[in-house]
């Protein structure tokens, strides 16, 4: 189906009905449980996890296929905000020419910054990619961001922001009752949710959630696309062999820049996604602990396989979001089963892996995997498919030789 | 003229005068063997062909178009495929994928952007490579992975990638090593064979005397980076500098 085979779209599909059961997956314990501290189903992680998803779908184009390792990625996606933000402020609300604008804008970049930085390979790629990166943000910081200069694109330290007084040529300045206008897609606004209460559970279902998601299966269509196309393979043997490339007739660098350029694209669509869920941006967004997250991303969950960036972007989210909001008085809660002082030791030997500690988690998780899973949760998963199956198939085997031993 | 003129070559490594002033002419649609001892700079003349060296005397004429200057894909492009003395493959891909490869590069250009058709529906590219791998005797090898193979079939499949591409000058630096007899003989039969049915010129480097004398029409001996003859094989045999030089007998 869509031009891939039986096994693709199956994946596809998995991911399909997976993100739009989203809302009810993520919110498995009652509102009023200890649990419900786990829940992620709502609207604003949900988002999170697939913008971020997109993020690391486009990065693997380039550091799974190709082997080139991006440390740079964030700019892109600082870029793709701000150009969403303005056409927010000049044009209109509507979130579909300001997705446009983010993608065009970053490709452009891409083809800037690729062009250079694949001049080189391996490490000193890595350090030009970096190099521009923090370019970028300066630039974004300082130059390009005084309000009393007159190339105040970023704003600054401020960051971008709406005012009741932007142009919005083909929308409204302000709305009627005096306030800025929000962000839609032809009339659906991204902020709107509605809440389904079922007995003890409560779900969620916002429209910025479900507009993002469908442009993630849109992203992720794409990719199975480029994986499983002539092209992709000329990526694949760009990272295995570039010599015998090159001596084959094959001209390796249009190659990788057009492997930059798209997942550069990429990481501007995540931008511009991300300003029209919530219509500001800030220089932050490209530092280069942000670049450095989409890389953890994509190896977390495993470089070069198609779901697995997906999977690293959702598990680091997670952790990010729910493991940081474990504080003393939860876990305090957690153990007050326990006497006094054994619950005062759990928690001091807790404390440091949650709440503002949850990069420690992390970190300890990210090197677990590099270890001992090298090809990430991808063959985690793998690893303990095989094993069912196996252990499926000497069921059946005994079965089998049963018989015959009677 | 010859399809390649190479005229007054010369290359120095540091100290090294690894090739001196190399002259030779290939006849189109000939085999040439080039023999000599090791460090000869045998495979540095290769190199100085396909733009992955650049000579710092000489010229280079591959069908009166010079190849200096020109980049590594772009002398592909105008005919000449290589086979490296140490196997240069895709490792990671599979064997059938390492022989579509090549076949696109020959077919698509240097450079395709054709990121939303699959692999899967290259029927003719398929194709090709299924019958060059059956020629190559390795379509029982298609889907494993090339880095996992022995040495004389990773150069057996490198053999026919470059023969995949129909080039119109092939170049084969020692392509025997490392294969067992009977991979030999099949390869000397296969390019005995491609030699008569298509306009292909080969150069091939080979230390091992049977290949050669089974295959080339001419032979030139390189010794410390100068042809020291150059001949047919009949006359090479029997010739007493090639004896000394080369053969290591005193004559
Ligand atoms: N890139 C290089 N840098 C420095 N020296 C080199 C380089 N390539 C080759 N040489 C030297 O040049 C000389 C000729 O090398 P070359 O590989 O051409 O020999 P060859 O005739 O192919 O030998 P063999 O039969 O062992 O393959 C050798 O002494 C070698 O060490
Ligand atoms: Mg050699």
């Amino acid at each position: 189906m869509f031009g891939l085979d039986k096994k693709d779209t199956s994946l596809l599909m998995i991911v399909a009905v997976l993100t739009m059961f989203a809302p009810f997956i993520l919110n498995p314990f009652p509102t009023d449980s200890g649990l419900a501290q786990f829940n992620a189903g709502y609207p604003d992680l949900m988002q999170r996890f697939v913008i971020f998803g997109i993020f690391a779908i486009g990065f693997n184009i380039l550091f799974g296929l190709t082997g080139y390792l991006s440390f740079g990625h964030a700019a892109f996606l600082g870029i793709g905000s701000y150009s969403a933000v303005w056409m927010f402020k000049l044009l209109s609300m509507n979130i579909i020419p300001a997705i446009i604008l983010s993608v065009i804008v970053s490709g452009l970049f891409a083809v800037v910054i690729g062009y250079v930085s694949l001049r080189r390979s391996g490490i000193y790629f890595s350090i030009l990619t970096l190099a521009f990166a923090q370019m970028c943000y300066n630039m974004a910081y300082s130059v390009l961001g005084n309000p009393a200069s007159s190339y105040n694109l970023t704003n600054g330290e401020t960051g971008l922001q709406l005012l009741l007084d932007d142009p919005r040529v083909l929308g409204v300045s302000a709305t009627a009752d005096g306030s800025i206008p929000v962000t839609n897609l032809f009339g659906l606004e991204m902020r709107g949710s509605e809440t389904i209460e079922m007995g003890a559970w409560s779900f969620s279902f916002s429209a910025g959630y479900y507009v993002s998601a469908i442009i993630m299966l849109l992203s992720f269509y794409i990719a199975i696309r480029v994986f499983r196309s002539p092209f992709g393979m000329m990526l694949r043997a760009v990272k295995c062999n570039q010599n015998r490339m090159n001596f084959t007739g094959l001209s390796t660098r249009p190659y990788t820049l057009a492997a930059f350029v798209i997942s550069g694209m990429y990481a501007g669509l995540a931008g511009g996604l991300m300003a029209c869920m919530d219509p500001l941006a800030g220089a932050e967004r490209m530092q280069w602990t942000a670049s450095g997250e989409v890389v953890l991303m994509t190896i977390l969950g495993g470089a070069g396989t198609l779901i697995g960036p997906v999977l690293g972007a959702g598990a680091i989210k997670y952790m990010e979001n729910i493991f940081s909001k474990i504080n003393d008085t939860v876990l305090h809660g957690w153990f007050s089963f326990l006497p006094d002082g054994l619950e005062d030791f759990v928690v001091f030997v807790i404390h440091p892996f949650v709440g503002k500690g949850w990069h420690l988690t992390l970190g300890l998780v990210f090197m677990a995997v590099v270890i001992f899973l090298p090809g990430g949760l991808v063959e985690g998963g793998q690893r303990i498919m095989n094993l069912i199956k196996r252990r499926k198939k000497s069921d059946d085997d005994a079965a089998e030789t049963q018989p015959a031993a009677e | 003229m010859g399809i390649l003129e190479v005229k007054g070559v010369g290359k120095r490594f540091g100290g090294l005068q690894a090739l001196g002033d190399v002259n030779l002419s290939v006849q189109e649609n000939t085999c040439h063997a080039i023999i000599g001892p090791n460090g000869a700079g045998k495979s540095t003349l290769l190199n100085c062909l396909i733009g992955k060296l650049i000579p710092d005397t000489g010229s280079v004429m591959f069908d009166g178009q010079s190849v200096l200057g020109r980049k590594p894909f772009e002398i592909n492009q105008m005919g000449i495929s290589r086979v490296f003395q140490t196997p240069e493959i895709f490792g990671d891909l599979s064997v059938l994928e390492n022989m579509m490869i090549p076949i696109f590069a020959a077919r698509d250009g240097a450079f395709e952007l054709n990121a939303f058709s699959s692999v899967s529906s290259q029927k003719d590219v398929i194709e090709r490579a299924e019958k060059v791998l059956e020629e190559m005797n390795m379509a029982d090898k298609r889907h494993m992975n090339a880095a996992s193979m022995s040495r004389g079939d990773k150069r057996r499949l490198e053999i026919g990638m470059c023969l995949s591409q129909e080039p119109r000058l092939l170049l084969l630096d020692e392509p025997t090593a490392g294969m067992a007899r009977a991979d030999t003989n099949n390869t000397i039969d296969l390019l005995k064979e491609i030699k008569e049915e298509r306009d292909i010129t080969i150069a091939i480097i080979e230390h091992d005397m049977h290949v050669v004398f089974s295959l080339a029409d001419r032979i030139t001996v390189l010794a410390q980076g100068t042809p020291l003859v150059e001949d047919t094989p009949e006359k090479i045999k029997g010739h007493p500098k090639v004896r000394e030089a080369y053969l290591g007998e005193s004559a």
